[in-house]
């Protein structure tokens, strides 16, 4: 069982990438797991077809205690048999979302929920590492492989850099490794350039380019991913692509993040800051 | 004072502190003092207030224990919740004695524990909705609550939650004062930053919002600060006062309602007793309300008839002519119980550690049974405690701040004291070193010591400690 963290800027297209990807897997007959890290709850949604209304948290709430979930009520089967948990929590402003993501992955383990017939586990973490609790799927014997979502803007690539920062903390206290970048085209200029160099620079790889396309939002309307939705779409073509690089994949690095002015620097070689 | 103790104090503080690694002793040897009682150059000051050194065992506190434990539990007819996961509350539940008159769960609840009994779903998702509940709840199961106070406890400081809007919108609904108090354990570096969380609350949610209950002023008006009646011993300083002429509107925090609490800007004088735990409103009355404050001790005859007279100076010639009556009709009783106790106690050494006050107030109530402190310390005094106990003790004393449980044991064995005073903590370790030990937090179950009424059973509490034969028959007791 490999578990991988995708972590990445908000709004970056974490989970459609990661939903899409694991359509493809399991398309290609691996069995997959996604756990959705995020109290909005969205990171299963076009797997499922709708979006979780059973995450662990909020049945936590309504029963008044974790210890009184049944892992069959909160784990449900999605397209081709992708299983899918949802952390769930807080409402924005209030809480401990981060205190939720824990208490949701202990209950998954403690329930089983990790079978050695799964091939892959995904966590779809949300936007940045704020706490403790966000990292929670990268620390001890969970997740060892990560991978960053970005595009060519500034601010997702300095999100990158700063995640980096916290895979470098448990790269050295854990077994945590960087498997790459994975760009998701916002359509800026010299895209590509860009973020090959930054993966460099990181001291990573670029694993995969994935071009802006509009059929993403048209199967994301649909509540489904481009793969199960059109499927001879090129765009899907490229998903599987993706998921072959990552099943095959085993190239995992420990990070460079880059200090802010070179940062800079780089943002200013491709044009960014005239 | 002025007397001297053979110690070779600093010698002794040094070969004890030659067990810790260079650097701890180094900042430990800062808190540990030969007493000077003459010295005021900030060569014989000690350190203090500060974070205590990981890895060896502190004493102390913390916020929470300051707030709730200390400044407000004692307030009789408020509701104070322990705000956040049970045990916080639940192990420091009725550790004080704060006595109090009232019917419990009717219109007393200084011995109760409520608490919001935070679960794994309370922090995720945020506690003020169950605390708007508790609050309600409150309300309808103790209608004669006064009040209600939200006492944090850390998650509540961790997760954010706005109880200071809970609070605003509970006392509108509720039409009495919900106050929160912001005394997460993590903050500051022992029970003392609580203390002064506790006085700021009480200014800014009670001073000028909550109608006190006195109805007239008189020109004789005080109010006891920071007395805990543990033991009832507010009640025994409240009747010298009350016999000297005076009329107490409040005595502070025991056995006090909210009402009397709101007649803090009243009196003419305020009297303090406990100055590290109050001195912040005290401080706050002076500039503000332009009322005078001042330090007294009821600690055994000789500082009860100094501070009688410092007390009564500050009013008439009448006063000033009943307090020397006072003095006058409780004097044989004194000279009795001295006459009977001394002769047992004479020349006994002590040895104190407790907390703000007491390591320096308590110590003419053994010079007056003839005993002497070669050793004394608190757990989180500052530098003005400490400058406070410069004078109080003999020469060569030896006074520690913030000590391990390493170093008073240490102390003990080197200094091999007739007694031992200080808290539960402390208590079995010294029992099994085989020394005489009493506990001066909560006057082990006994009290109260304050005042006429307290001296003859802190006597009586004394000998029986040091005179009990059965440390006699302990084995293994170095003599």
């Amino acid at each position: 069982m490999r578990q991988i963290a995708i972590y990445g800027k908000g709004g970056i297209g974490k989970s459609t990438t990661t939903q899409n990807t694991v359509a493809a897997l399991a398309e290609a007959g691996y069995r997959c797991m996604i756990v959705g890290c995020d109290p909005k709850a969205d990171a299963t949604r076009l797997i499922l077809h709708r979006k979780s209304q059973a995450t662990v948290m909020d049945l936590a709430r309504e029963k008044g205690a974790v210890e009184e979930l049944e892992l069959d009520e909160v784990l449900l089967d999605g397209f081709k048999g992708v299983k899918c948990v949802e952390s769930g929590g807080p409402e924005p402003g209030v809480g401990c979302a981060g205190r939720g993501v824990i208490t949701a992955i202990n209950f998954l383990e403690e329930n089983g929920a990790y079978t050695p017939d799964l091939d892959f586990v995904f966590y779809d973490v949300l936007g940045d590492v704020v706490c403790g609790g966000f990292a929670m799927p990268i620390r001890e014997g969970k997740a060892k492989e990560i991978y960053i979502v970005t595009s060519g803007e500034m601010m997702a690539i300095y999100a990158a850099n700063n995640i980096s920062r916290g895979i470098l903390k448990y790269a050295q206290s854990g077994g945590v490794r960087l498997g790459g970048i994975i760009c998701n085209s916002r359509k800026v200029e010299k895209e590509y350039e860009l973020v090959s160099e930054f993966a460099e620079r990181l001291g990573t790889q670029l694993l995969h380019f994935i071009p802006r396309d509009n059929i993403v939002q048209k199967a994301e309307l649909n509540r489904m991913t481009v793969v199960e939705y059109s499927p001879d779409h090129p765009q899907a073509d490229e998903y599987r692509a993706l998921a072959k690089k990552m099943a095959e994949n085993r190239n995992l690095y420990i990070p460079t993040p880059l200090t802010m002015d070179e940062l800079e620097e780089l943002l200013e070689k491709y044009g960014f800051l005239d | 004072m002025s007397k001297i103790i053979g110690l070779d104090t600093n010698k002794l503080i040094d070969d004890v502190l030659k067990a810790y690694p260079e650097k701890t002793a180094k900042e430990r040897r800062k808190h540990l003092l030969q007493n000077d009682p003459e010295c005021t150059s900030s060569t014989c000051q000690l350190k203090s207030n500060v974070k205590s050194r990981p890895g060896v065992m502190t004493s102390r506190g913390c916020a929470y224990a300051g707030s709730k434990g200390v400044v407000w539990g004692p307030i009789k007819d408020m509701v104070h919740i322990s705000h956040g996961p049970v045990g916080c509350g639940q192990y420091s539940w009725w550790s004080r004695r704060n006595y109090a008159v009232g019917i419990t769960g009717i219109n007393s609840f200084v011995a109760m524990h409520i608490t919001s009994d935070f679960q794994e779903n309370d922090i995720v998702f945020g506690g003020d909705k169950k605390l708007e509940q508790l609050i309600r709840e409150i309300k309808e199961m103790f209608p004669l609550a006064k009040g209600i106070t939200i006492q944090c406890e850390c998650p509540v400081g961790l997760i954010g939650d706005d109880i200071e809007s809970v609070a605003r919108n509970m006392t509108k609904e509720l039409g009495i004062p919900v106050i929160p108090v912001r005394c997460e354990g993590f903050r500051g570096i022992s029970q003392s930053l609580g203390h002064h969380i506790a006085n700021d609350s009480i200014r800014d949610w009670v001073l000028g919002k909550v109608k006190g209950s006195l109805k007239k002023s008189t020109s004789y008006d005080v109010i006891i600060l920071g007395d805990y009646n543990i033991g009832g011993e507010a009640w025994s300083s409240r009747k010298i006062l009350e016999e000297m002429g005076l009329r107490v509107i409040a005595q502070i925090p025991g056995d006090c309602t909210l009402g009397e609490l709101a007649n803090l800007p009243k009196p003419r004088l305020i009297l303090v007793h406990c100055y590290r735990s109050t001195n912040y409103l005290a401080r706050y009355l002076e500039e503000t309300y332009d009322i005078p404050w001042l330090e007294y001790n009821f600690f055994g005859p000789t500082k009860i008839y100094e501070s009688i007279r410092k007390i009564a100076q500050k009013f008439d010639e009448k006063i000033i002519e009943r307090g020397e009556k006072v003095i006058e009709k409780y004097k044989p009783i004194m000279d009795a119980v001295i006459e009977k106790y001394r002769p047992r106690l004479e020349g006994k050494r002590v040895m104190l550690y407790v907390g703000g006050l007491r390591p320096r107030h308590i110590v003419g109530a053994y010079e007056d049974l003839g005993m002497v402190v070669v050793a004394t310390g608190y757990e989180f005094a500052h530098r003005d405690d400490y400058e406070r106990t410069y004078k109080e003790l003999p020469k060569n004393a030896l006074i520690y701040d913030d000590p391990s449980h390493y170093e008073l044991e240490k102390f003990a064995e080197a200094l091999k004291p007739d007694l031992v005073g200080s808290g539960i903590k402390e208590k079995y370790v010294y029992h099994k070193m085989g020394m005489p030990f009493r506990q001066m937090h909560s006057w082990d179950y006994s009290g109260p010591y304050h005042g006429f009424d307290g001296f003859p059973v802190f006597a009586r509490d004394m000998d029986m400690a040091v005179n009990n034969p059965s440390w006699k028959l302990i084995k293994g007791r170095k003599k």
